[in-house]
Order: C-alpha cells, then structure tokens, then sequence
C-alpha cells in the first residue's frame, strides 16, 4: 500500500528572471517580460516588476498569481503606512515588511522569488534579495528565477562582491556608472536566453536614481 | 434641553419617541470648531477653523484625508473622528484590495452611518460624538455628504457644521445655487468667505484655518499654509470689513433652504441656537474641538 500522493498542485511556475543591480546613487532592476506554463508560452509581454513607493521597486518571478497577490497586499500596506506617517516607506522599511510579509505565510508559501531594489537613506542603491518565505538581506546585486543559475555567476564575476562575513563591513555598491550597469544588465539577459527556455521576449529594466524613475525595454530572441 | 429621567441610557427610549443620548452626541458637534464643505460638478472643498486649547498648543487636525479621491472634515470630539477617518481608509484600501477601482463615496457613507447606528441600539456602546462632512470624488460626479451621530447622512451642495456654523450657513444659502458651475477658485473663495462668518469678526488669516481640496484630475490633499494665505490676500476677506464688502455675484432672491434639511432626524431640539457664542468654545475639555 503505497503513501497516496497530491494529483493536484496550488502552484505553477510561469518562469522568467529578476536582476537588480546597486550603485553609488542610482539602482537598477530588471526582468523579462516571458510568462509561460511548462513548455508553452502564456504571454510575451508581461510585467513583473512593480513600483511599490518612491524609492522601492519589487521584482518578482515564480507562479504570478502568488506575485500579483504579493504585489496588492504590500501595496495597501504601503498606504496604510503613508496614512499613519505622513510620508512614503523607505527602501530598507519596505524590505523588512517584504520579510514578514512572506513569513506570515510560512505553511502556505507565496511562491514568489523576489528581488527588492531602490534607494536607502542616503540616497546610494539598495538591493535585498529573498527567499520564498521571507529570508533576506542586502546585497550590492542579485539574480532570481529561471535564469538565476546562469547570471549569478557572471555578475559574480564581474561585480566582485565582498563577502558580508567580513569585517568590518565592505560597501556593497559597484562602482560602475549608470550606463555600465545597464550594459552589464542587457548582457546579462542576452547570455541567460540563449541558454533558459523560460527567459526571452522582451527585457524590463527600471532605473531608480535621485531625478526619479525611469524605464527602458529590450527585445530579446523570442525562441 | 434639560436633564430628564430617560437619557441615562441611549437604548431607552423617552415617551416623546426621542433618544436623549443620540441628541446629547449631537450637541457635542455643536460645540465643536466650524467646519464648512461646498462642491461644484467636479470639485468639493472642504474648510475648518483651527482651535487651540491654549496658545502653547498646536490647533487640533480636523480634516483628513481617507483616500486619493475622499476626504472628510469633522466637528466635535477630534478623537472619535480620528478613529472613524482610520476605519474610512481601511475600507477604501480593501474595497481597492478586491476591486481594483475607487470606492464610490455614497457607498462609504452608507457603511459610516450603518456604524454610527450601531451605537445607537447597543447599551454598553455610546454614540460616536463627532460629525462628519465627508467630500469625494466618483465615476457619478463629486459628492458632499454630512453624517451624524445618530447614524443619518444627508447629501449636500453645501453644509457647515460645529460652533457659529449658522452664520456660515446664511451665507451658503445664499450662494448655493451658483455653486455646481463653480470654478475651483470661485468654491475656495466661498469656502473661505462661509469661514470668515463664523469668525465673527476676528481676522481670517492661514493660521487660524485649514483648507482641503479633491476635484477631478485633482486628488485629495490641504493646501499648505502659504497658498491659502495667498489666496485670502487675493481675495481681500482679511480683517474685519463688512459682509459687504463681497464680490458681485447675482443675488439670490429666495432662500430656499439647501438641497436637504439642516437637522438631521425628526425630534430636534429646537432650543438650541449656534449664533450664540457658547462659552463653552474656551473652556471645552481638551478632547473637544
């Protein structure tokens, strides 16, 4: 008598890849704009990135349903705050909501693979990488999603950045200019879909610097 | 209004059918500071006086803002109100949580009211001491909405509620009728002047009021102390000239009363005269505004 297994699953995985990338004054968040379902495609042009304040952007990849609800309960979240205190969440504040956020749903996870971006409060760039249930910390970049495997390694490469064990506390922040950053980015996702059937379509990238926000898209191979 | 033997509780009813308690909560708005509303087809102000307990003190908030498309402006006690703005922004957060789409602002004051009546039927609850001038924006136009107390709502192209409040309401009366086609400008500009008359003589300037504006393309926000300065200086309503000294606007010949009655509910008091200047402005207890 064999243990009876679940025939039906809650999740699905719609695939596609987050980057975010911190500087001395600007952050950069990306993503593709591919949601598919096992090997089919469901749309090539979907978001997933959203603005959750001034300062904070939230790039997300998984089962979307997940991140879609994610995204609405941070965001009135995030009006509930602006009522209380009369101003927008900083980029550190929103990461520790995030947090909670996904523990609170420890025994039914969001399964949402998340990447939070922006600007601390010294205006320098900001990125807080996540696990489902709500495992973070601030990096000075990060990879997550179908394509993470391939792009770590080479932002690895490329951004050196120093190990957070060491002390005293390195900046995490590269170097680069904002431009250069955005190049790394787009060669990133050009590399990771050649290689991962669930990155392509089109690339999503937010700039987030001290004049505002800004968007900018590539278009990626579509195979 | 004297003290009888069937206002101790609110859920006992007197033998002339009244609730002594729900009217009591209504004088307490009475006695709170002035706050005015007026709207045209497609902007509603809201306008209050600022009081202070004593000078070392900052003036109490009355107007608050519930959401990008609503805002209210409350007269009586400031601490229920704060509780009842808090409930109005939660409802709006979850109606956008399920809907996507703005919470229509006849729909939450309805839900304001059905609270307020709560507390009119229960014996271990008391009414909610505060007034509400509720002002919003919908897909079915702007919107000004008065609650009280006793869990009645009215709509109104113009109210004033709180101390002196019927000196801002003889003005209103007269102008309510060109309200609806309204510039923005022209509404402030009645907003302030209904203001000045419940000053009754004492100067008008940024300090001693607040003004909150919602129209459309316009969401929800006070203006800031500079601007609503700006605007009394322009328009020349400082001081203590005359009633007057008004711009010429065609005269309204009949006062016919506004778009619905004042007193909420049918057994009002009518003792009660908010001309009089209510020594009890001064000595009111720090809760009270």
């Amino acid at each position: 008598m064999t243990k009876q297994q679940a025939n039906w699953s809650p999740y699905d995985n719609n695939g596609g890849t987050c980057v975010a990338v911190a500087g001395t004054d600007y952050c950069v968040i990306a993503a593709d704009t591919r949601m598919s379902s096992g090997y089919n495609i469901l749309t090539r042009d979907y978001s997933k990135i959203i603005q959750l304040a001034d300062k904070s952007v939230l790039a997300s990849s998984g089962f979307q349903a997940d991140v879609r609800a994610l995204q609405k309960v941070l965001a009135a979240k995030h009006l509930q705050y602006q009522h209380q205190h009369n101003k927008q969440m900083s980029c550190p504040a929103m990461a520790q909501l995030l947090s909670n956020t996904l523990y609170y749903k420890r025994f039914f996870p969001y399964y949402a693979f998340n990447v939070l971006g922006g600007l601390d409060h010294e205006g320098k760039g900001c990125v807080f990488t996540y696990d489902a249930v709500g495992s973070y910390e601030r990096v000075g970049y990060s990879s997550q999603g179908s394509g993470s495997t391939l792009i770590t390694p080479f932002l690895d490469n490329q951004l050196k950045s120093p190990s957070p064990l060491l002390l005293p506390a390195r900046d995490a922040v590269t170097p680069l200019s904002e431009s250069e950053a955005i190049d790394l980015v787009k060669t990133c996702f050009a590399s990771a879909t050649e290689r991962d059937i669930y990155t392509g379509d089109k690339l999503e990238i937010l700039v987030l610097n001290a004049s505002g926000i800004r968007r900018e898209y590539m278009e990626l191979r579509k195979d | 209004m004297f003290r009888n033997q069937y206002d101790t509780d609110v859920t006992t009813w007197s033998p002339a059918g009244r609730l002594f308690q729900v009217e009591y909560a209504m004088e307490a708005v009475k006695q709170g500071s002035a706050a005015i509303g007026l709207r045209s087809k497609s902007h509603v102000v809201l306008a209050c006086v600022n009081k202070t307990s004593s000078e070392l003190s900052s003036h109490q908030k009355k107007i608050f803002k519930v959401d990008d498309h609503i805002g209210v402006a409350i007269a009586g006690l400031t601490a229920d109100g704060r509780v009842l703005s808090r409930y109005m922004r939660n409802e709006c957060i979850n109606y956008f949580y399920t809907y996507e789409s703005q919470l229509p602002v006849g729909r939450l004051v309805v839900q304001l009211a059905d609270k307020a009546q709560v507390c009119t039927q229960r014996s271990w609850k008391r009414p909610y001491g505060v007034g509400l001038l509720v002002g919003g924006l919908d897909e079915s136009g702007a919107h000004l909405y008065y609650n009280c107390p006793s869990g009645n709502y009215f709509e109104y192209q113009a109210f004033a509620i709180g101390s002196r409040s019927q000196a801002a309401k003889t003005y209103l009366e007269r102008k309510f009728e060109s309200f609806m086609d309204s510039s923005r400008e022209n509404l402030i500009k009645d907003a302030l002047f209904a203001l000045r008359e419940t000053l009754q003589g004492e100067k008008l300037t940024s300090s001693v009021c607040t003004i909150a504006v919602v129209g459309v393309g316009e969401a929800f926000h006070i203006l800031d102390q500079e601007t609503v300065q700006e605007l009394i200086n322009e328009f020349e309503i400082a001081g203590e000239e005359a009633p007057v000294a008004e711009p010429a606007a065609p005269d309204q010949a009949g006062v016919a009363g506004p778009a619905a009655p004042d007193q909420a509910g049918a057994a009002e008091p009518a003792a009660d005269d908010d001309t009089l200047a209510a020594p009890g402005d001064q000595g009111a207890a720090p809760m009270d505004m």
